[in-house]
C-alpha cells in the first residue's frame, strides 16, 4: 500500500495567468469556485465532456486535517465514471462491521456486507486531502489530454455581481485583483460560502448545542477494521459518546461528544486531549496526535439552490451533522447531477430550466439528508427527559431483543437519494423491482465482462434488456447510446434479471448521465421513449 | 385497522394486577424506565403505525390540561 503523506499544499500553486492582464474581463463558460471535493468533482466532470470550467481557490492546495473521511458507494461509483475510483478503492479502509456499546457492554454489532455482484464496498474511509489529491491529479491528466480544465489556486473571489447574461467576479490575487465573467458560476466555497454571503443569502436551520471534539492518532495497535461508537463511554472525559474509525496510515479517528459549555482553547490543549485518548485506548498505548479539531453540529440550508446564474453546491447549499456520513456525499452527487446539466446548457441542447431540476431535485436529497441527520442527533443527544428514558429503554432492550437494534440511531449511513415524482423523472411502466423505479439511481450488477455501471458511461442510454430497441427518429438533439443485454449471455449471476426484470419477461430503461433512472416500460413504442427523454432535459413532454 | 378503544383485554381486573405486580418495589426512575421499554415492546407487537399514531394521540389528548 502507498505510504506516502497526503500532499497538503502547493497542489495547485499560485500562478500568475494572461486573464489578470486582460484589458476587459475574460469569459469563461463555467467557473467553480472551491476545490475542495464537490467543486473538484463537478470541475473534472464538465471538462471530460468538454465543457471549459476555470477552478478559482482562496488556497493552493487541500490544506491539513482529515475532515472527511468516509465516502459510500456512490460516491466511489461515480468516481469510478471519472476514473479515479480504483485509486481511491486500493487506497481506502474498506469497513463493514460495526459495534455499539453503552457503557462498558456491546449492545449489538451490525455488518453492512458488501452486496454481492456490486464493484464498489458499501463505505471505504479515507481522509479527505487524498480525495482531494487524486482529484487534483486525474485533472492534470485530463488538462494533458487536452481537456479544457484550468485551477488557479490563490484566487480569492472577493466580489460577485450578477447580470442578465453573466456574473462577473472580482478575484483577489497575490499580483492584486482582476475580474471574470462567467456564463455560469458554481459555488462550492463549503460550509462558510463567501458567495452566499457576498448574495445576502440566508442559511436557515438548526444549531444543535453540542461539541465535538475530533482527536485523529496515529497508532500500530491492532483494533480491528471497524466502527466502535459508545453511548455512555466507560472512560474518564470521553462525554457523552465516543467514536473509533479507522483511516488508512494507521491513523483512527476518534470523536468525542463534550457538550455545549465548554472552554474550546483548553479542551484544545494537547495534554487534555492526550488525557481523553489515554483513558479510551489504555495508558500503554503509544501514538501521536495527528489533527484535533472541535466542531458543532448545524443542519441548514438555503431556500434555493440556483439563483440566476449562480448554483449552491455541497456545503455551501446544505449542511449536516456528520453522523452518517452524509456531507461529503451528498456535495458530491451534487455535482454529478449539476455536470451534465450544466453541460449541456451550456452547449445550448436543453433550456436553462434544466438547471432549476438541479435545485428541485438536490433541494429534495437535501431535506431528505438534513431529516436523517436531525433524527440521529435527536437519538445522540436528547434534549429532554422523556427523550433520555427511551434512548436508555432502546439501548436496554437492544441487548436481548432484536426489534430495538433497529431503533438505535447513531447516524444513517449515507444512501443516495430517489428522485420520486419530481420533474424530470418519468413514468413507470414496468412491474419491476423497486430498487431500480425511475428517479432511483441505477443499481450496480455483475455483467458476463465488467460491471454494469462501467456500461452506462455518463450520457443517456436506453438499455434493453431480453427487448429491442426501436427506432428511434425524433430525438431532441442529444447524444444517445444504446445498450443492449440478454439475460442468457450477459447475466451469470442473475442479478441483472433481480435488480431489472423481477418477474417481467423484458424492459428497456431510460438512464440519465448521472445513472439514475428516468423512465422504464415492459415494452416502448419510439413515442414514449422520446417524450421521456425530452422531459429529462425539460424540454416539455 | 383503527385503534381498539372498547375493552378488549379478557379479565381485566386480572391484568391490572400483573402491570401493578411488575411495577411493585420500583423507585420512581425505574418505574419510568420499565414503563419505557413496555411502550416500546407493545409498539414493536402492533406494528401498524397507523393504530401508533393514534394509540399517541389518544394518549396526548390525556396529558392537556394536566401539568
Amino acid at each position: 500500500m502507498d505510504k506516502s503523506p497526503p500532499p497538503i499544499d502547493a497542489l495547485y500553486p499560485y500562478a500568475h495567468s494572461a486573464d489578470q492582464d486582460a484589458a476587459r474581463p475574460a469569459h469563461h463558460p463555467v467557473i467553480v469556485v472551491g476545490a475542495g471535493p464537490v467543486g473538484l468533482v463537478l470541475a473534472l466532470d464538465l471538462a471530460q465532456r468538454g465543457t471549459p470550467v476555470l477552478v478559482l481557490d482562496d488556497q493552493q492546495g487541500p490544506g491539513e486535517g482529515s475532515r472527511a473521511i468516509c465516502f459510500a458507494k456512490r460516491t466511489l461509483e461515480i468516481a469510478d465514471r471519472q476514473g479515479v475510483g480504483r485509486r481511491l478503492v486500493e487506497k481506502g479502509v474498506v469497513w463493514s462491521v460495526g459495534k455499539v456499546f453503552h457503557g462498558h457492554d456491546k449492545v449489538f454489532e451490525f455488518n453492512l456486507l458488501p452486496q454481492e455482484g456490486h464493484r464498489n464496498p458499501a463505505f471505504i474511509n479515507l481522509q479527505q486531502p487524498y480525495f482531494e489529491s487524486y482529484l487534483v491529479e486525474a485533472i492534470r491528466a485530463a488538462q494533458a489530454d487536452g481537456a479544457p480544465i484550468e485551477i488557479r489556486g490563490g484566487n480569492t473571489v472577493t466580489g460577485i455581481e450578477p447580470r442578465a447574461d453573466n456574473v462577473l467576479v472580482t478575484v483577489e490575487t497575490p499580483d492584486g485583483p482582476y475580474r471574470l465573467e462567467a456564463a455560469w458560476l458554481a459555488a462550492c466555497d463549503g460550509a462558510r460560502s463567501a458567495l452566499r454571503g457576498m448574495l445576502g443569502l440566508g442559511f436557515e436551520g438548526r444549531v444543535f448545542e453540542d461539541n465535538f471534539l475530533i482527536a485523529d492518532v496515529r497508532m500500530t495497535a491492532d483494533f480491528p477494521t471497524e466502527r466502535w461508537f459508545w453511548f455512555d463511554p466507560p472512560f474518564d472525559g470521553a462525554g457523552q459518546s465516543a467514536l473509533l474509525h479507522k483511516q488508512p496510515d494507521d491513523v483512527w479517528r476518534i470523536d468525542f461528544q463534550l457538550g455545549w459549555d465548554i472552554d474550546r482553547a483548553a479542551e484544545l490543549d494537547p495534554a487534555k486531549v492526550r488525557a481523553r485518548v489515554d483513558a479510551m485506548l489504555g495508558a500503554d498505548v503509544s501514538y501521536d496526535l495527528v489533527w484535533t479539531s472541535i466542531y458543532t453540529f448545524q443542519c441548514r440550508r438555503m431556500a434555493e439552490f440556483r439563483h440566476g446564474r449562480v448554483l449552491f453546491a455541497g456545503d455551501a447549499a446544505h449542511l449536516v451533522s456528520p453522523f452518517g456520513a452524509r456531507g461529503a456525499n451528498s456535495g458530491i452527487q451534487d455535482a454529478d447531477n449539476l455536470a451534465w446539466k450544466l453541460d449541456l446548457v451550456t452547449r445550448g441542447l436543453a433550456p436553462e430550466a434544466l438547471l432549476d431540476s438541479y435545485a428541485e431535485e438536490r433541494g429534495a436529497a437535501a431535506d431528505e439528508n438534513i431529516l436523517n441527520s436531525t433524527r440521529a442527533t435527536d437519538f445522540l443527544t436528547p434534549k429532554s427527559p422523556a427523550a433520555s428514558l427511551f434512548r436508555d429503554a432502546v439501548l436496554d432492550l437492544a441487548r436481548r431483543h432484536p426489534f430495538a437494534r433497529v431503533l438505535i440511531n447513531s447516524g444513517r449511513l449515507s444512501l443516495p437519494s430517489v428522485y420520486d415524482g419530481l420533474s424530470l423523472t418519468g413514468p413507470d411502466e414496468l412491474n419491476g423491482p423497486p430498487e431500480t423505479r425511475p428517479g432511483a439511481p441505477a443499481v450496480d450488477a455483475p455483467l458476463a465482462q465488467g460491471f454494469l455501471l462501467d456500461r452506462l458511461k455518463g450520457r443517456f442510454t436506453v438499455l434493453a434488456i431480453d427487448a429491442q430497441i426501436p427506432d428511434l427518429t425524433q430525438l431532441p438533439g442529444i447524444p444517445l447510446e444504446r445498450l443492449t443485454l440478454t439475460t442468457s449471455r450477459d447475466d451469470p449471476t442473475g442479478a441483472l434479471r433481480a435488480r431489472y426484470l423481477g418477474g417481467a419477461p423484458a424492459a428497456l430503461y431510460l438512464v440519465r448521465p448521472d445513472q439514475h433512472v428516468v423512465a422504464r416500460w415492459r415494452d416502448a413504442t419510439p413515442g414514449m421513449i422520446e417524450s421521456a427523454l425530452s422531459a429529462a432535459i425539460a424540454k416539455g413532454a | 385497522m383503527a385503534l381498539t378503544d372498547t375493552p378488549n383485554i379478557p379479565d381485566p381486573d386480572g391484568f391490572y394486577d400483573e402491570l401493578l405486580a411488575a411495577h411493585a418495589g420500583l423507585s420512581a426512575g425505574q418505574t419510568h424506565a420499565l414503563n419505557a421499554r413496555l411502550v416500546l415492546i407493545l409498539a414493536n407487537h402492533i406494528g401498524d403505525r397507523d393504530v401508533l399514531r393514534a394509540a399517541l394521540a389518544t394518549a396526548r389528548a390525556g396529558a392537556e390540561g394536566t401539568r
